[in-house]
């Protein structure tokens, strides 16, 4: 016995000692070190759901289309110029003389194999919603293709500047999503030199990057490692092993910003929006069902005092929410019926709708139990009687999907996607995640879908939200916001999208 | 000896049974795989095409016979997080755990017996009294808070050590403190009981009335047989150690076995998760056979029971 266990502590002892030594991190090295809060499944982009994938994504490929995160302007990326030749067609003059990180040119080939190779659904793309609008792409010349969409989509430029990378066709049949995620190639501004899973990734500034409107990375070398504890990441920073940390919660954001001779500490607004949603189509169990009268629904979003929500909790950058959607996203009008906070007229219409005692209901939520917990009181005020359950993500989103949550503190992020058709439409279009279950709106939000006119779609959004905020199917509440705290010698401005962007950071 | 053992065998093999079986059911009941799978910002639609991908469709207990099935042919299948094969995941996460069990048990019992032996040679002396406070304090206190106070104070006061990560022996040094502290309270508790009892036993008497130097009376005679129901104790807390570094795992950046399957539970990656549950139930029980085993070779009274 004593044998075996010898036997294991050396191995253990042995395989640990392999490990490479610990990377400097500081502007003399000109290597960057950042702190990833989760760990990433899989490196390639199309194979994981994360916020550190998208920001990984940002460095390593480029789309087609790159939209401008200052001004929202679309401009070209791998492609120089676009055009719709008919509704579900998009013709693309592609960039020539782009390599990826492996020394092959970037041409029409590339584009078709992604696209062809995301786009079916047998090929396991994790985020559907991202590439199920195309249909295929197909070669014209060497540097023009075509992608055709499966219905009209307007909102597939959008698209395209985001979540769509595009490929090197050769390795990528070679090595397929494992390989790509160990060992990624792109054409983006930084190349990925090593991956060790569930540790860390090391980036180095691409330094044949073409003129893209990303612009040139400056910094060397970007070391990111996964530290899922927040003060361990703030140990790190005071240690002066970590160069950028994001994601750092309010309060010990505030203390590290009184320490402001040494950290900056900057606050920007992200696209995650927090709502409650009710049961207006009366699909649980409750009976009688008071969310599926419009009073009941609508004393709900007087009761909750949003501002002292964002002013008190969220705080930062962090703004009031009227409509089903975020505010910078195409569509997504906040001049609708506004319901300020009024307890009175809360417990009024309650009465009116023969609550005059009011109620018990159940409350869900899955995350920022104190949010969720400031909402039950304000409810709990008026006379709505919470039974609060915090539940896994995937519980509550499997008992919302059978239609048996009456009411529920959730939120939404959109991806990161500039179009209101990446929240509003992803949720009441009579899906199973639909609480109202509303044809008029699910008609309305069709159009504006699959117009391909601006100017219709705006008209249409504005109808569908004005109806779900005159309906009060939701009591959308607030923006989320990050911090992001770095060192002093490290300059950079984030923006509203919650991607941080390494070509943007330079050393001070 | 040998009946004994093949019995205890069968029933260590039963037990990892039913935790899989039961692990399993539990993941079922604790939410939709295929939400979990999708992730956050999946819609409805991403999550039926999911469901059907992956098979959540099919009945639980044709599931669990397929996955048992594969597990017994060595194929644990592929992560659904990961998209890589599960025994090649784990096998990278495994040796940051077993070093860090193997270093903190180590730390524990290096550490715990002498306290133990000080404090039973002096029962109720000052000696005695910081033994227990340290021992009460290593029971009370959050492994959580304790590593960052570590982390403080050699990570960033003095900088002796690099705060979190796993690439030199130094990163190991506090998460090994840190968890084998939590295994010394009980050790040292065991040995100082066990040999106080044994200090006042006859043989004890005889050895120092035959003219022993008190240090052979200790060492020779006393901790050898004080020590037994500890080394059994301490094949129990490696069981724990390799399962339970969790929260160490993660204060300090480590990304072990333990992180790993916290990190799989949160997301319902099932393939991962029954692995882990299987490898961590082994250890638990290989270490608590051992342990039987050893007793019963020592004490031939438990061989019947």
């Amino acid at each position: 016995m004593k044998a075996a266990f010898l036997k294991v502590t050396s191995l253990a002892l042995a395989t640990s000692v392999g490990v490479a030594g610990a990377a400097l991190a500081d502007k003399a090295s000109d290597t960057l070190s950042v702190a990833f809060t989760k760990e990433l499944e899989n490196v390639d982009s199309f194979f994981n759901s994360s916020r550190e994938g998208v920001v990984l994504q940002r460095a390593v490929w480029d789309g087609l289309i790159y939209r401008d995160p200052a001004t929202n302007e679309y401009k070209g990326n791998l492609a120089t110029s676009w055009e719709w030749i008919d509704d579900k067609t998009l013709e693309f003059k592609l960039r020539e003389g782009v390599k990826f990180h492996d020394g092959s040119d970037f041409n029409a080939d590339d584009v078709v194999a992604t696209v062809n190779f995301v786009a079916k659904e047998e090929n396991g793309v994790k985020t559907q919603r991202n590439v199920n609008w195309m249909e295929a792409a197909e070669k014209i010349d060497d540097y023009t293709v075509r992608i055709t969409t499966k219905d009209v989509f307007p909102a597939a430029i959008e698209f395209l500047s985001g979540p769509v990378s595009m490929y090197p066709a050769d390795y990528y049949a070679e090595v397929g999503p494992s390989g790509m995620g160990l060992k990624p190639v792109g054409t983006g501004p930084y190349k990925v030199t090593e991956v060790v899973p569930g540790q860390h990734f090391v980036l180095e500034k691409n330094e044949n990057y073409h003129d893209s409107p990303k612009g040139q990375p400056s910094i060397a070398k970007i070391d990111i490692r996964t530290i899922p504890d927040v003060n361990t990441q703030l140990a790190e920073l005071f240690s002066g092993s970590l160069d950028l940390t994001w994601q750092v919660p309010a309060d010990q954001a505030e203390k590290m910003a009184e320490m402001d001779d040494r950290y900056t500490v900057l606050n920007e607004s992200t696209m995650r929006v927090g709502y409650l949603s009710m049961d207006a189509a009366g699909r649980s169990s409750m009976d009688p069902n008071p969310f599926t009268d419009v009073k009941v629904r609508q004393a709900v979003n007087h009761a909750i005092d949003r501002q002292a929500l964002v002013d008190n909790l969220l705080k930062g950058k962090s703004k009031v929410v009227s409509t089903a959607c975020f505010p910078s996203q195409f569509g997504c009008t906040q001049d609708v019926t506004n319901y300020e906070y009024d307890p009175e007229k809360a417990k009024a219409l309650l009465a009116e709708a023969g609550y005059e005692d009011g109620f018990s209901t159940e409350f869900y939520a899955y995350r920022d139990r104190e949010y969720a917990e400031a909402i039950s009181s304000y409810l709990n005020a008026v006379g709505i009687q919470t039974d609060f359950k915090l539940l896994q993500y995937s519980a509550l989103r499997e008992l919302n999907m059978k239609g048996e949550v009456p009411i529920q503190f959730s939120t939404w992020g959109s991806y990161s996607i500039n179009d209101a058709s990446a929240m509003v439409s992803q949720f009441f279009k009579k899906g199973s995640l639909d609480d109202a279950q509303d044809d008029q709106t699910k008609e309305w939000l069709d159009v504006a879908d699959s117009s391909t006119d601006p100017d219709k779609r705006l008209e249409f959004y504005t109808k569908a939200l004005q109806r779900i905020a005159d309906e009060a199917y939701w009591a959308p509440l607030f923006s989320y916001n990050t911090n992001y705290v770095m060192t002093k010698e490290v300059e950079y401005t984030p923006t509203a999208d919650e991607v941080l962007r390494f070509t943007d950071m330079t050393w001070n | 000896m040998l009946p004994f053992i093949l019995k205890r065998l069968g029933l260590a093999l039963l037990v990892a049974l039913t935790v899989s079986f039961i692990s399993f059911s539990l993941l079922f009941l604790s939410g939709d795989p295929a939400a979990a799978l999708a992730g956050e910002t999946a819609s409805g639609e991403d999550i039926e095409s999911l469901r059907r991908l992956y098979g959540f469709d099919r009945p639980m207990l044709v599931q669990y016979g397929d996955w048992l099935w594969q597990a017994l042919q060595g194929n644990f299948g592929e992560s659904y997080y990961f998209k890589l094969p599960v025994a090649s995941l784990i096998a990278d996460r495994l040796s940051v755990t077993m070093t860090l069990g193997v270093c903190g048990i180590t730390f524990a019992l290096l550490t715990a017996v002498p306290l133990g032996v000080v404090a039973a040679i002096r029962p109720n002396s000052l000696i005695d009294r910081v033994a227990l406070f340290v021992s009460v304090a290593g029971q009370a206190m959050p492994s959580f808070w304790f590593g960052l106070i570590l982390i403080v104070l050699f990570g960033i006061k003095l900088g002796w050590l690099p705060p979190s990560g796993a690439s030199t022996w130094r990163h190991f040094i506090m998460p090994t403190i840190v968890l084998g502290y939590y295994a010394m309270p009980a050790i040292m508790r065991l040995t100082r009981a066990g040999m106080l009892e044994v200090l006042n036993s006859d043989y004890i008497r005889t050895a120092r009335a035959k003219g022993a130097s008190e240090g052979r009376v200790m060492f020779k005679h006393a901790l050898r047989n004080a020590i037994i129901p500890v080394v059994s104790l301490a094949a129990v807390q490696m069981g724990f150690m390799l399962g339970g570094s969790i929260v160490v795992e993660s204060v300090f950046a480590l990304h072990g076995a333990g992180y790993l399957a916290w990190e799989s539970i949160a997301r319902n990656d099932l393939p991962t998760v029954q692995a882990l549950i299987l490898i961590f139930s082994m250890f638990y029980i290989i270490f608590t056979f051992l342990a039987d085993v050893l007793n019963a070779w020592l004490d031939p009274r438990m061989r019947s029971s």
